[in-house]
């Protein structure tokens, strides 16, 4: 054996350890702890904020901002990987000898230390055969009949393929990593946001300053967003058109939860807004003359208020504010002035035009009709992902393979039949490579169901 | 009476039920013991009948959803799936002692739901993103999940207190069942709870591909889950391959609870997307 050789068997012996395993495992879940104590991806000055200088660079230091993407998390991934791929390999051999074995031979002396039924029957062998083999041939499917001097055994056997299950879960894991893998490597993860009657070719990346190039345009023709009577939002609806070469290709209503798949790139919706528009119309109402007031606001241009009641600034539009809790829906934000020095924040709800009078003030103000047929625009999460059929197809065979792992075994059973002063003992025995107690309980039942037979031809 | 009426009686039911069991324990009463399972059973269809009201509630409000969108009904749906997971265990092992560890689980869980301030039982409308099959299939197997492993907890808590005493004749502890079956029953609860487990994060990770274009984002109730099946993970293999038993499972056994006890509240407490869960 040269150097090489040696070291890659070291290798080896080091990956294929059910310890490495545990020990992976307890290690990965352990320091997985730590992202979810610190919030990932955020921004710089949040941290420093947080955490103060000197933390932050110890943190920073061991990459606790992006961990999941560290090379060490990665690591420990890569070697858990490693570890199941070896190991795999390693037992794989021996169960597919037997699993493939074409003459199973299953012999008396395996049987000998198990739990055994025993039961005396009255007929000759010849005719318990003739019983015993298509009940056992009908639970099992395979069986397999050795007469001996003074008498007969049925081997049978089922489910021996169940054996799989483990390099099934294992592979299932295997491709997992794969496809989060493809994905990483070719996926694109971005946003976009798109003002209803236009459309867009490329979309902004999340996290990073770039931008990725669609081979078609994205137009959205109309969206519309409906609450329910709380004021809490019910459905946000985007009719998108694809286009290619400007013509038309498909065209479809996206929802949360429900988006438009195209080529490999998924379209879902994510957020919206208002235009940002120049002028909103707001209503004054001033309570002690019952006069309504018209006026031209712009975000951020006080305005002087009628009835020489002060001033007012118009600060920001929200998609979605809400106050204590409770969800207003889109609204404006601005700022009263009415006395110097006592500015207060208000909140404009577009569709609770009598919300500002619970302040129960001189003046209430609402954003006025019209301003409802805004128009708005659409924000889109677009992605594109290869690896995700590799990412499903580990899904399902995870799930088949754990259903095979922990409720299925590989089963053998033995009826034997011996002939002792014209009468004969029959013993049931059992086995299997896991659920032992299921297995006793299998026993019993065949047990039963070959007394019964007894009965019914007696 | 409204569901959320039928679902406080229940929690007295379930409290019964406890109380009844563990009377049976000390005082050696067989017939509290079978009172006790008459009173789960009652407490179990009542849960059932108070999800389906509450179900057909939100129907005549116009805003029917399935119970299961926020952390009140998560917590009576849970309580539920204790039940009858407990009901099943007790046919199947023909044993009520094991109730009384397992039956003030699920008693909790409602007296949190039913009587914590910070939980509403009001039925809210679904947000949008809320609203997908996947999510109800989520919920669900998480759930059933975490109930296999509430059950493994009470089971290996048992364990731990039987395991190496003196099982004399005259002893509560002589009534318990042998550790060799709490092994046993405790293995095979933590096998159906890891499926659905497993299940559970699987259809999760469907629902966000379906809603966010994204199967996984670390996010941290997501990394919980992960920590969870980890720990469940590590523990099935300590047990399959190197052939740990007893003490070692049972405290292992001990650690997933609590993953799953900190992916369930715990997270709320920490920045991330699942909020609704804490309203
Ligand atoms: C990250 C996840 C996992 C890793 C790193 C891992 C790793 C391993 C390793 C190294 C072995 C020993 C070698 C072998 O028999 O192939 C093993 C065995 C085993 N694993 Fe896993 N495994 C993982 C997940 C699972 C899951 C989810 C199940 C659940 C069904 C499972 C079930 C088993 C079983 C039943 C065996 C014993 C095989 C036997 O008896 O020969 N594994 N695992």
């Amino acid at each position: 054996m040269n150097f090489l050789e040696r070291n890659l068997k070291e290798v080896w012996k080091f990956f294929v350890s059910v310890k490495l395993t545990i020990f992976l495992l307890f290690s990965i879940a352990g320091t997985s702890i730590v992202g979810t104590l610190i919030p990932q991806n955020a921004r710089v000055e949040e941290y420093l904020q947080a955490f103060g200088e000197f933390k932050y660079r110890i943190f920073d230091i061991f990459d606790l901002f992006d961990m999941y993407h560290s090379w060490w998390f990665q690591l420990l991934i890569l070697m858990l990987t490693a570890n199941i791929i070896i190991c795999s390999i390693d037992r794989l051999s021996a169960t597919w000898k037997i699993i493939f074995n074409r003459n199973p031979s299953i012999k008396k002396s395996q049987f000998k230390d198990l739990n055994k039924e025993e039961f005396i029957e009255e007929r000759s062998p010849e005719q318990l055969q003739t019983i015993y083999a298509p009940i056992l041939h009908k639970a099992f499917g395979f069986t397999q009949v050795e007469t001996t001097d003074t008498g007969f055994c049925i081997f049978a056997e089922k489910w021996r393929w169940t054996r799989f299950g483990v390099y099934i879960v294992h592979l299932s894991i295997v491709l997992l990593l794969l496809g989060s893998l493809i994905g990483s490597l070719f996926g694109f993860d971005g946003y976009v946001n798109i003002p209803e009657g236009e459309s867009v070719d490329q979309v902004r990346i999340n996290n990073v300053d770039k931008t990725h190039a669609l081979a078609f345009q994205i137009r959205c023709d109309d969206f519309t967003v409906s609450f329910y009577d709380s004021g809490e939002p019910k459905e946000y609806r985007s009719r998108l058109t694809i286009l290619e070469n400007g013509k038309p290709v498909v065209q479809k209503d996206i929802l949360v939860n429900d988006p438009l798949r195209y080529k490999g790139v998924n379209i879902f919706q994510s957020s919206y807004g208002k235009m940002p528009s120049k002028d909103v119309t707001l209503k004054f109402t001033v309570a002690e003359s019952g006069m309504v007031y018209e006026k031209q606001a712009e975000i951020g241009k006080p305005i002087d208020l009628p009835e020489g009641l002060g001033s007012f600034l118009l600060k920001e539009y929200r998609p979605s504010a809400d106050l204590q809790g409770t969800s207003l829906g889109e609204a404006f934000i601005g700022v009263l002035n009415t006395e110097p020095g006592k500015a207060q924040e208000i909140i404009l709800p577009v569709r609770f035009p009598n919300f500002d009078k619970m302040r129960k003030d001189k003046m209430f103000i609402s954003i006025a009709e019209q301003q409802q047929r805004e128009k708005y625009y659409t924000g889109l999460q677009v992605t594109g992902d290869p690896g995700v059929w590799v990412v499903y197809t580990g899904f399902i065979m995870m799930i088949l393979g754990c259903i095979i792992t922990f409720f299925m075994s590989h089963q053998q059973m033995m009826v034997e039949v011996t002939q002792k002063n014209k009468k004969c003992i029959v013993i049931v025995a059992g086995k299997a490579n896991k659920n032992i107690f299921g297995m006793q309980q299998e026993v019993a039942k065949i047990t039963k169901r070959l007394t019964g037979s007894q009965k019914h031809s007696a | 009476m409204d569901s959320s009426h039928v679902l406080s009686v229940v929690t007295f039911v379930y409290g019964l039920a406890a109380v009844l069991y563990i009377a049976s324990l000390i005082f050696r009463q067989d017939t509290a013991g079978k009172a006790a399972s008459i009173v789960i059973f009652i407490g179990a269809a009542g849960n059932a009948a108070g999800i389906g009201l509450r179900w057909w509630e939100s129907h005549q409000q116009n805003i029917g959803h399935a119970p299961l969108s926020n952390l009140y009904e998560s917590l009576v749906f849970f309580a539920l799936t204790i039940a009858v997971i407990y009901l099943v265990v007790e046919r199947k092992y023909k044993n009520r002692i094991i109730g009384a560890f397992v039956t003030p689980l699920a008693f909790l869980a409602m007296a949190y739901a039913s009587l914590s301030p910070n939980i509403s039982d009001r039925i809210m409308p679904l947000l949008p993103a809320l609203k997908s099959n996947w999510l109800i299939a989520h919920v669900m197997t998480c759930f059933i999940g975490y109930a296999a492993f509430a059950l493994a907890f009470g089971v290996s808590i048992m364990y731990l207190i039987t395991f190496g005493k003196e099982r004399s004749g005259e002893s509560i502890l002589a009534r318990l069942p042998s550790p060799a079956m709490l092994n046993e029953l405790n293995y095979q609860l933590i096998m159906f709870g890891f499926l659905f487990l497993t299940v559970g994060i699987i259809t999760g990770a469907v629902w966000a591909n379906s809603a966010w274009g994204r199967y996984w984002g670390w996010d941290p109730k997501e990394t919980w889950s992960l920590i969870t099946w980890f720990v469940y993970i590590g523990l099935l293999h300590a047990k399959m391959m190197r052939g740990w038993d007893g003490k070692r499972i049972a405290y292992l056994s001990m650690l997933g609870f609590l993953a799953v006890m900190i992916t369930y509240f715990g997270v709320n407490y920490l920045p991330g997307l699942h909020s609704y869960g804490s309203r």
